[in-house]
């Protein structure tokens, strides 16, 4: 704690004024910007008195691009945004959709998405354990992090056949039954995990330097929190009990038994312990949806918005205008807006959906979760030593895909 | 007899700031009320402080160019006691569009309101830090404007001149 001492420390004569203030630029090509940001500090020696992040390095457009696109073709959008929780992002983006025109998900593909989600939870926690670990200077920790995140890549990839960009929903269900053999795999997966975490706690938690990297640095209150709008594990390492899975509950997350941890100092050690616990929480949660997997359908019979299968379309006609129409139209949804909202790794990701009555959105408004967290740096980093902004800046877990959408 | 909250919400907005609460919807248990811009600071103040919205979820923008006035600010914001959501919305008209900034109200609206600037112009006065957030500092024209075109290649034809085009029109 010696040094977060020195940075508190009041401005003496021996500290230069405002004018004598060094202007730095960390990024936009800093391996610890975990993408492209550029944040401009203003250092008084070794400590920090302002900053400024400049974003949208990463900026491709998808609100605009979604404007025109079917609703069915924005999935593939919504997956590239936070690139490394895509199912999250598709099934928020669905979730909007399904408001809107009013859909029933079967319960099959509500667990499959619960699945997908907390597979993405855990290796998006993982990969950040190892990133962050590696900018403190924890080397092994990465290459075990990359070993334990890859099985869940091996998951997405058994299922979707894709190892990142799933694109597994599909307005009112998913796109595919669940493989064969998949269910075995994703127990392998559920069984050794724990061990894993367990190695990374061995290998962090009680670890001295570990300690002093993080224990007290870039602290901030529950009522500070709130107010600079940050979300997810940020906002509840200081003691917010809010996670959208408890407190407004979809895809079934109601009927799973699991706890919301709940930090007590805010600072980047208590972040840190709310990520590893919540990975704990979404095994237990996988471990419940394979036990009480529910057989049936695996996307609504609806045919205005889900395809009729295959073997239907050489008997139906119907099922032959019900394709056309789908595959060169879409549907149709209602004039109105609504704000669907799921709990991805960095808080809530948000999809505010205006709709003018034709088969494209009018407005997709996404809340990126790590846009809200990134803005809670400047006040973060005020009076902390340049190398502590390493370390605010990886407990914030932002992806500048998701940032600048 | 069960009372519906977001119902007596709205009443209560109604009753305290009367014709400045222009409209009201609830569509898909999404409650939505348009606030005259000149009170939108004074209905923000009284939800975060009595009602206890205490947390902006987000701020963007819609632009409608067929209606007068042609956009539409939206603010999103919940409570996290309650549990409740509102979405406030007001108007703001061309050429020069305006509306009140609820930084002030809400600090987490600097950045959303920053970026709505950035990507569709609308100004809002009273905010601390009003500059381009997503888009370079020398951009110019306003990308999620409906009148911004963003896709496909423009033809020109041979008997046409280049320099009728706008600069829009050309980048495509």
């Amino acid at each position: 704690m010696v040094k977060t001492d020195i940075a508190q420390e009041p401005i003496g004569p021996e500290h230069e004024p405002e004018a004598e203030w060094m202007e730095l630029n960390m990024g936009p090509h800093h391996p610890s910007t975990h993408g492209v940001l550029r944040v401009r500090l203003k250092l008084d020696g070794e400590i920090v008195r302002d900053a400024d992040a400049d974003i949208g390095y990463l900026h491709t457009g998808f609100e605009k691009s979604f404007e025109d696109k079917t609703y069915t073709q924005g999935i593939t959008f919504s997956d590239r945004m936070d690139y490394l929780a895509p199912p999250i992002n598709n099934v928020g983006f669905v979730s909007a959709v399904e408001k809107l025109i009013g859909v029933e998900v079967p319960p099959r593909a509500q667990a499959i998405r619960v699945i997908m989600m907390e597979l993405a939870r855990v290796s998006s926690h993982e990969l950040w354990l190892g990133t962050t670990g590696l900018d403190l200077g924890v080397y092994s920790g990465f290459f075990y992090a990359w070993r334990d995140r890859d099985l869940a890549l091996d998951l997405n990839e058994a299922y979707s056949g894709v190892r990142m960009m799933t694109s597994f929903t599909r307005v009112g269900g998913v796109a595919w039954d669940l493989p064969d053999g998949w269910l075995d795999q994703l127990q392998r997966f559920i069984d050794v995990m724990p061990s894993r975490i367990d190695d990374f706690e061995s290998m962090l938690t009680d670890n001295p330097i570990w300690h002093q990297r993080l224990e007290g640095v870039g602290v901030i209150s529950a009522a500070d929190a709130i107010e600079a709008g940050v979300t997810g594990p940020v906002l509840r390492a200081s003691g917010v009990n809010y996670d959208v899975r408890k407190a407004f509950p979809y895809c079934g997350y109601e009927q799973y038994d699991f706890e919301v941890p709940v930090g007590t100092n805010g600072d980047c050690y208590d972040r840190y312990r709310m990520r590893v616990a919540e990975m704990r929480q979404s095994l237990r949660i996988l471990q419940q949806a394979v036990d009480n997997l529910p057989g049936g359908p695996w996307i609504t019979s609806d045919r205005k918005v889900a395809l009729p299968p295959r073997s239907e379309l050489s008997k139906s006609m119907e099922a032959v205008i019900h394709q056309f129409r789908l595959v060169s139209e879409g549907f149709k949804g209602p004039v109105g807006d609504v704000y669907a909202f799921v709990e991805s790794p960095r808080g809530e990701l948000g999809f505010y959906l205006v709709s003018d009555g034709t088969n494209k959105p009018y407005r997709m408004k996404v809340r990126p979760p790590s846009f809200c967290n990134l803005q809670a740096l400047k006040r973060l980093v005020q009076g902390v030593l340049v190398a502590d902004v390493i370390a605010i800046m990886g407990s914030l877990d932002f992806i500048l895909g998701d940032c600048d959408r | 007899m069960s009372v519906n909250p977001t119902g007596t919400l709205v009443q209560r907005i109604g009753e305290r700031f009367k014709t400045a609460l222009q409209e009201s919807s609830d569509f898909r248990g999404d409650l939505s009320v348009v606030i005259e811009p000149g009170t939108l600071v004074d209905v923000a103040r009284y939800l975060k402080v009595e009602e206890g919205f205490d947390y902006l979820l987000h701020a963007t923008a819609v632009d409608w160019p067929a209606r007068d006035p042609r956009f539409t600010a939206v603010w999103e914001v919940r409570s996290l006691a309650n549990k409740t959501r509102i979405r406030l919305k007001t108007t703001a008209a061309m050429p020069d569009p305006h509306v009140p900034s609820l930084t002030s109200v809400w600090p987490a609206a600097n950045w959303h309101e920053r970026e709505t600037w950035d990507l569709f112009g609308i100004t809002f006065d009273g905010h601390p830090d009003l500059r381009r957030i997503l888009m370079p500092p020398t951009w110019e024209g306003f990308p999620l404007r409906k009148d911004y075109v963003s896709f496909g290649e423009p033809v020109i034809f041979s008997d046409q001149k280049l320099e009728g085009l706008e600069p829009d029109a050309i980048r495509g």
